[in-house]
């Protein structure tokens, strides 16, 4: 068998910027303690233009020229989101259709904010097995339509915002086996409830507690792709909260990685911020091409999913 | 396990999770008012004692942990019980 790798990466971030402040005139609470709680101190919000499809599809259209693939070599779409606006249609075939992705099956999953991680894992895997050469990996999302303004405790998190990834086949095994999981008897945790009640509810102590327990398991991802945590050159966990980032990166050791710190400006994206933290740390230039990257998503199920990729 | 060290190991987990001075840990002190350990710091002492103490400490039971003290009376009766 194959390997697969992650080609090139795309992101949209919404033009519009929310601060602290802003959200403050309307929920009790101040620039202080949403920093100190969640490390946010601005997110972006998606415009009524700025849709999952037009924000996926700026997103994978970048993640294809830096991949230098054309639209028309894609053997499939998977979208990854959690806040598409309708149960059906889901929006990968129309960003396939509006790349110009003609070729290529299109579907979206659902795996909240692990939804990048589980979307890469299959693409890895069909690429191996040879089922698609190239596929298209795009994360988008618009938390901001299911935000609850009047609710402190969660509109302060959410945000908006896309991500892509071009995955095609390589010699050796560039995105690492997968660790997965779920504690789906903690469902209610994170909810977006539907049937009328289509607003975000989290319990944010669960959650935390939940995801800062998720160590050794992030631990585990290392060993499967045969690379210590102190050889990780960045580690890109979902972006949540900067509390649990820390701890997630302390608790594994990871000691001379850059840390994804995305979340500070761009709030909690859900399935986009892996992509999103793992360009902008690309961006930055202090990676080089190979060297091992732990990915990590963990959210709404609750349900995660990680990987060590090697950089494009 | 004695008082005195799950009081010691308690200490530890303070300074390292929330950065707390160890002679300030007593048995009198209030985590949140006195220690200044908010409730995320607070979820994190609790998975760290978890681990150090090898004991169970349900969310539905956090709550009660008001001081240092109930903390440890309750790691040493949840230790007993395992």
């Amino acid at each position: 068998m194959t390997g697969a790798r992650i080609m090139g990466l795309g992101t949209y971030r919404p033009a519009r910027v929310v601060t602290n402040d802003d959200l403050a005139k309307r929920v009790a609470t101040s620039d202080e303690w949403v920093r100190s709680r969640t490390g946010i101190a601005t997110r972006r919000i998606a415009d009524a233009d700025e849709t999952i499809v037009a924000m996926g599809t700026t997103a994978a259209g970048k993640a294809l020229a830096a991949a230098g693939i054309d639209a028309a070599d894609i053997d499939m779409v998977l979208l990854a989101t959690c806040t598409n606006p309708s149960q059906i249609p889901g929006s990968g075939p129309q960003i396939a259709h509006r790349l110009g992705a003609d070729n290529a099956g299109a579907f979206d999953i659902n795996a909240g904010c692990a939804g990048f991680s589980y979307a890469l894992s299959m693409a890895s895997d069909m690429v191996r097995a040879e089922s698609a050469r190239h596929v298209l990996v795009v994360a988008a999302e618009r938390l901001s339509d299911y935000t609850d303004w009047d609710d402190r405790s969660t509109c302060i998190l959410l945000a908006d915002g896309a991500g892509a990834a071009v995955v095609g086949p390589a010699a050796t095994r560039e995105i690492g086996p997968a660790v997965w999981g779920h504690d789906g008897g903690k469902s209610d945790a994170i909810r977006i409830p539907g049937y009328g009640d289509n607003l975000f509810r989290m319990e944010g102590q669960t959650v935390f507690r939940w995801a800062i327990a998720l160590t050794p398991t992030v631990r585990r991802a290392c060993e499967l792709a045969g690379v210590t945590p102190s050889e990780l050159a960045a580690v890109v966990p979902h972006q949540a909260n900067l509390r649990i980032i820390d701890a997630l990166v302390a608790g594994i050791g990871a000691t001379n990685a850059i840390v994804a710190r995305d979340v500070v400006d761009s709030g909690n994206t859900s399935a986009a911020s892996i992509p999103l933290a793992f360009s902008r740390i690309l961006d930055g230039g202090e990676l080089r091409p190979g060297d091992p990257v732990l990915l990590f998503g963990f959210g709404a199920g609750l349900t995660y999913c990680g990987q060590v990729v090697r950089c494009p | 396990m004695s008082q005195s060290d799950i009081l010691e190991g308690l200490a530890a987990i303070l300074e390292e999770v929330a950065g707390v001075d160890p002679a300030d840990v007593t048995v009198d002190k209030t985590f949140i008012d006195d220690l200044d350990v908010d409730s995320l710091s607070m979820v994190e002492v609790v998975v760290a004692a978890e681990e150090k103490f090898s004991v169970k400490i349900p969310d539905e039971d956090v709550k009660s942990l008001k001081t240092v003290g109930d903390a440890v009376s309750y790691i040493q009766r949840a230790g007993v019980a395992a």
